[in-house]
């Protein structure tokens, strides 16, 4: 069947044979967006995390059919090296990835939770920001998630001064 | 350096790299092994402090770099970047000795057909320590031949010249390297590279941000999951889940037949499918009915009565003075420590290409040449007929020193003629791990009148963690009696001690256990300065106080006694509970590396809370601050998560959980609020940064909690039974 997606501001139609395949699946292979990670396949790592409707989701246990009509964006989509989102500039500026493969859904993560709560609190990023990392990045990316949230209200602030 | 003692040797122009089309260079390096001549002399007592020195191509720059015709270098690192920041140290050292800005220095992962292939393995904390000499002298070989070269171009003597981000200059005059090598037929490699000062060095030293940074920050496709072949098929192969299972039959009949499938393939040790996509493979992998023959009921009980100190076989590993055994009033306590997995997010994977007469493999490893050799011998090819193209690990943990399913996907490439990618789902991850094995330790130890130790000894068993590979060839483990890994940490540390023995009894596990970062350091340390902690207790004085006192003044026991007092300093460590808080201490060598800790830790509904770790680490010289103290914080995070958290359990013959959750691992509300690191330099040279902060954190936490409820916690995952209330 057909399935039609905005992803990261495209409009891409895909044809899949089974609409319940993981639309994990559909980004990586079928897109050839790789940034979006396979870690379980069962939601509990939250490598695969994407927003659907600015929402995060865990992509590797999402069918596919549930994106139909609907805007996907992944790492790639979220900022690029020219004009990166708040929450990968303060990753960067935190320096806080060593492996480096779960951090696209954790990236992803965060910038649903600022989208929602601009200041997160300390609790807030402990309750939602749940995705593992075997490196131990935490304390750095505790560190980058208060920084994207200033960050994003600087940005936002530069914004209406120039409207 | 070289053997070459004629002086100057000519090296062809197509062995150097300019970028423009070329294939690479092929000049097939041939490892030694590290332990040849050096083993009986390391024999045991040193294992522990052991610093492995880089042993292949060290002589030839051609092998290791390019400059492309814009002007950059390429390095090619024979070591994998698996989030320990290597590639970043070595751009570092390489840019300061090759005179051009680290923008300029572009590091990748070196493919096996360029030569510059690693015998033995990225791991053991080696990267930077053992290519601190050997890279920067091949970068200063290369320095020296464009300076050459560029002084015939130019028609300037060499003292002449001056060289800044990679340009040659001198009598106004100016070429770039890039103009230097162009067109460039023969080469005179020098024999004796004159390295600069420290003080010349405008990178190494520094903070630098990661190398790799961007790439990570804006998902580039660098990992082994991502890496694709044009017309790849999607593989899967058929795992037992029961301990111990062999193979005898399977039914193919259903999934030969099932949408997308192009081969079942059948081998005398594995059954694989291939076909058309991944959920198709992975849907005929299940519908093959596969008959195994099984280890019944075993479950963690039976493991946990194999390793008990007193089975097996017994290596004395270091001895002082006299035995305890005559002594009464020792002082006696036994620890232990379960199956832990490496569980990194990226799952073991592969693409494998075989077209007959070699083989292209895309993966990410921790072995390159091992791997290389392991798939020639299963398809009978040279070596120089695979060729490996490490991709960047998705964590490495000692997880990827294993690479069947390199042989496995290749075969399978064989038998269908295109390419084939197959990886481990979640549930094979954790039941065909190579886990850290678990532990039972027995400590015994007398205190002297004045309330120092008079004795001490460790006896411990261990699954296997250095036997149980490819990177110790099968006649060492007889000679040397321990395993090389399982003993790390497993010293007495406290060489001030008049009396003092350590045995190592080695036993045979019914599943497969391996390399976890840091070996047998973090199980060890967890006992031994548990211990520790209890005796000082008992003697009735401070705990710092207690450790300094029996720490000998040798070398590495200064530097030992130098993180102790710099951690207990650094964190204003006290025994006094204040808020809830309490203090534990605990410091480790390993690998030649001091590191002392100290964790701040509260309880609160029976739960373990760590809010604030100091660490205080001697690495030598600092390559990178910033990542050393990556690698610190990381290690404090993984090992507090290792000690807090994990454990698998058998049962039913299965290992078991298969998922992340179940597996409880820290996350972020877990991980420490605080973790400052303070870095000594207690030596000239780099030494291992990547396990060495493993060590400390268990027993930090343990001691802690100790101080706090009275409970001396003797097994991982520490679990409170008394609540504070």
């Amino acid at each position: 069947m057909e399935i039609s997606l905005t992803i990261n501001g495209m409009i891409k139609t895909v044809n899949v044979e089974d609409e319940n395949t993981p639309l994990l699946w559909i980004v990586r292979d079928l897109l050839d967006l790789k940034g979006t990670k396979f870690g379980c396949g069962k939601a509990a790592c939250g490598a695969c995390t994407l927003h659907v409707d600015d929402e995060a989701v865990r992509s590797c246990s999402y069918p596919v059919k549930f994106a139909e009509g609907k805007k996907v964006t992944t790492i790639e989509g979220l900022g690029d090296r020219e004009n990166p989102h708040p929450v990968q500039q303060a990753w960067i500026e935190e320096i806080v990835p060593q492996c480096g493969y779960c951090q696209p859904g954790f990236m992803m993560a965060t910038a649903a939770l600022l989208k929602k709560v601009p200041h997160p609190t300390d609790e807030d990023i402990d309750n939602n920001i749940i995705n593992v990392c075997r490196c131990g990045t935490y304390y750095r990316m505790r560190k980058a998630i208060h920084k994207a949230a200033k960050l994003q209200a600087e940005m936002s602030t530069n914004e209406s001064k120039e409207i | 350096m070289a053997d070459n003692s004629s002086g100057a040797k000519k090296v062809s122009r197509r062995k150097f790299l300019v970028r423009g089309g070329m294939g690479t260079i092929g000049i097939v390096a041939i490892g030694t092994y590290i332990f040849r001549n050096s083993i009986r002399r390391e024999i045991l007592g040193t294992v522990n402090s052991l610093e492995l020195p880089y042993t292949d191509n060290t002589d030839k720059p051609m092998v290791w770099f390019e400059v492309t015709s814009e002007n950059n270098i390429v390095l090619h690192s024979p070591k994998m970047e698996m989030g320990q920041g290597t590639f970043t140290g070595i751009a570092q050292m390489a840019a300061d000795e090759l005179s051009v800005s680290m923008k300029q220095i572009q590091v990748i992962h070196a493919a096996s057909s360029t030569g510059n292939v690693d015998s033995f393995a990225t791991g053991g904390s080696t990267s930077i320590s053992g290519l601190w000499q050997p890279l920067r002298e091949l970068s200063a070989m290369l320095r020296m031949m464009l300076l050459k070269e560029a002084s015939q171009k130019l028609n300037i003597d060499v003292d002449r010249l001056v060289i800044e981000d990679g340009v040659i200059s001198g009598n106004g005059k100016s070429l770039t390297y890039a103009q230097v090598a162009e067109g460039v037929e023969n080469w005179e490699v020098p024999d004796a590279p004159v390295l600069k000062s420290l003080k010349e060095y405008k990178y190494v030293g520094k903070p630098i941000a990661r190398v790799d940074l961007d790439a990570k920050v804006f998902g580039d496709p660098i990992f082994g999951m991502d890496a694709q072949m044009p017309d790849m098929l999607y593989g899967a192969v058929v795992r037992p889940t029961k301990i111990g299972s062999t193979f005898v039959s399977a039914d193919i009949a259903i999934a030969e037949n099932m949408p997308g499938v192009v081969k079942i393939v059948i081998e005398e040790d594995f059954v694989g499918v291939v076909a058309n996509s991944m959920l198709e493979a992975e849907n005929a992998k299940n519908a093959i009915n596969v008959t195994w023959e099984s280890y019944k009921d075993l479950n963690t009980e039976a493991i946990t009565k194999i390793i008990t100190v007193g089975n097996g076989k017994s290596t004395i590993i270091q001895k002082n003075g006299d035995s305890l055994d005559e002594e009464s009033d020792l002082i006696t306590l036994e620890f232990r420590t379960p199956i832990g997995a490496h569980a990194q997010i990226e799952p073991n994977g592969v693409v494998a290409s075989f077209d007959g007469d070699s083989a292209v493999i895309k993966i990410s490893t921790q072995v390159v040449g091992i791997t290389r050799k392991e798939v020639a011998k299963r398809l009978d090819l040279d070596t120089d007929k695979v060729n490996i193209v490490p991709t960047y690990l998705g964590g490495g943990f000692g997880r990827r020193l294993h690479t069947p399913h390199a042989i496995q996907a290749t075969v399978m490439s064989k038998a269908v003629g295109k390419p084939v990618k197959y990886f481990f789902s979640r549930k094979e991850e954790f039941q065909h791990d190579m886990f850290r094995p678990p532990t039972h330790h027995v400590i015994k130890g007398i205190l002297n009148p004045e309330g120092r130790l008079h004795g001490l000894e460790h006896e411990f068993v261990s699954g296997d963690v250095g036997n149980n590979s490819a990177l110790i060839p099968n006649f060492l483990p007889p000679i040397i009696g321990a395993d090389v890994g399982a003993i790390r940490g497993g010293f007495i540390q406290y060489s001030g001690i008049p009396n003092f023995r350590a045995v190592y009894w080695h036993v045979d596990l019914p599943f497969a256990t391996s390399w976890w970062r840091s070996l047998g350091l973090l199980a060890n340390t967890f006992a031994m300065e548990s211990f520790m902690d209890e005796m000082a207790l008992k003697a009735n004085k401070n705990a710092v106080e207690f450790r300094l006192q029996q720490i000998a003044d040798d070398a590495i026991g200064v530097r030992l006694k130098n993180v102790i007092k710099a951690a207990a300093e650094k964190a204003n460590y006290s025994e006094e509970i204040t808020n809830g808080r309490a203090m534990g201490f605990a410091a480790s060598i390993d690998a030649n590396t001091p590191c002392a800790q100290v964790a701040e830790v509260s309880i609160v509904d029976n739960e373990i809370i760590v809010h604030k770790v100091t660490v205080s680490l001697d690495p030598g010289l600092a390559v990178n601050p910033d990542q050393i103290r990556a690698q610190c914080e990381g290690c404090v995070i993984m090992g507090m998560s290792a000690v807090l958290y994990e454990q698998m359990f058998v049962e039913n013959g299965e290992l078991t959980p298969t998922i992340y959750g179940p597996y409880q691992m820290a996350l972020m509300k877990n991980a420490p609020r605080e973790i400052d690191v303070v870095l000594l330099q207690g030596k000239d040279t780099p030494g291992a940064v990547g396990e060495p902060p493993l060590g400390p954190i268990g027993a930090a936490i343990a001691n802690a909690v100790r101080r706090l409820t009275g409970e001396r916690l003797t097994e991982l995952p520490l679990k409170v039974s008394k609540s504070m209330a």
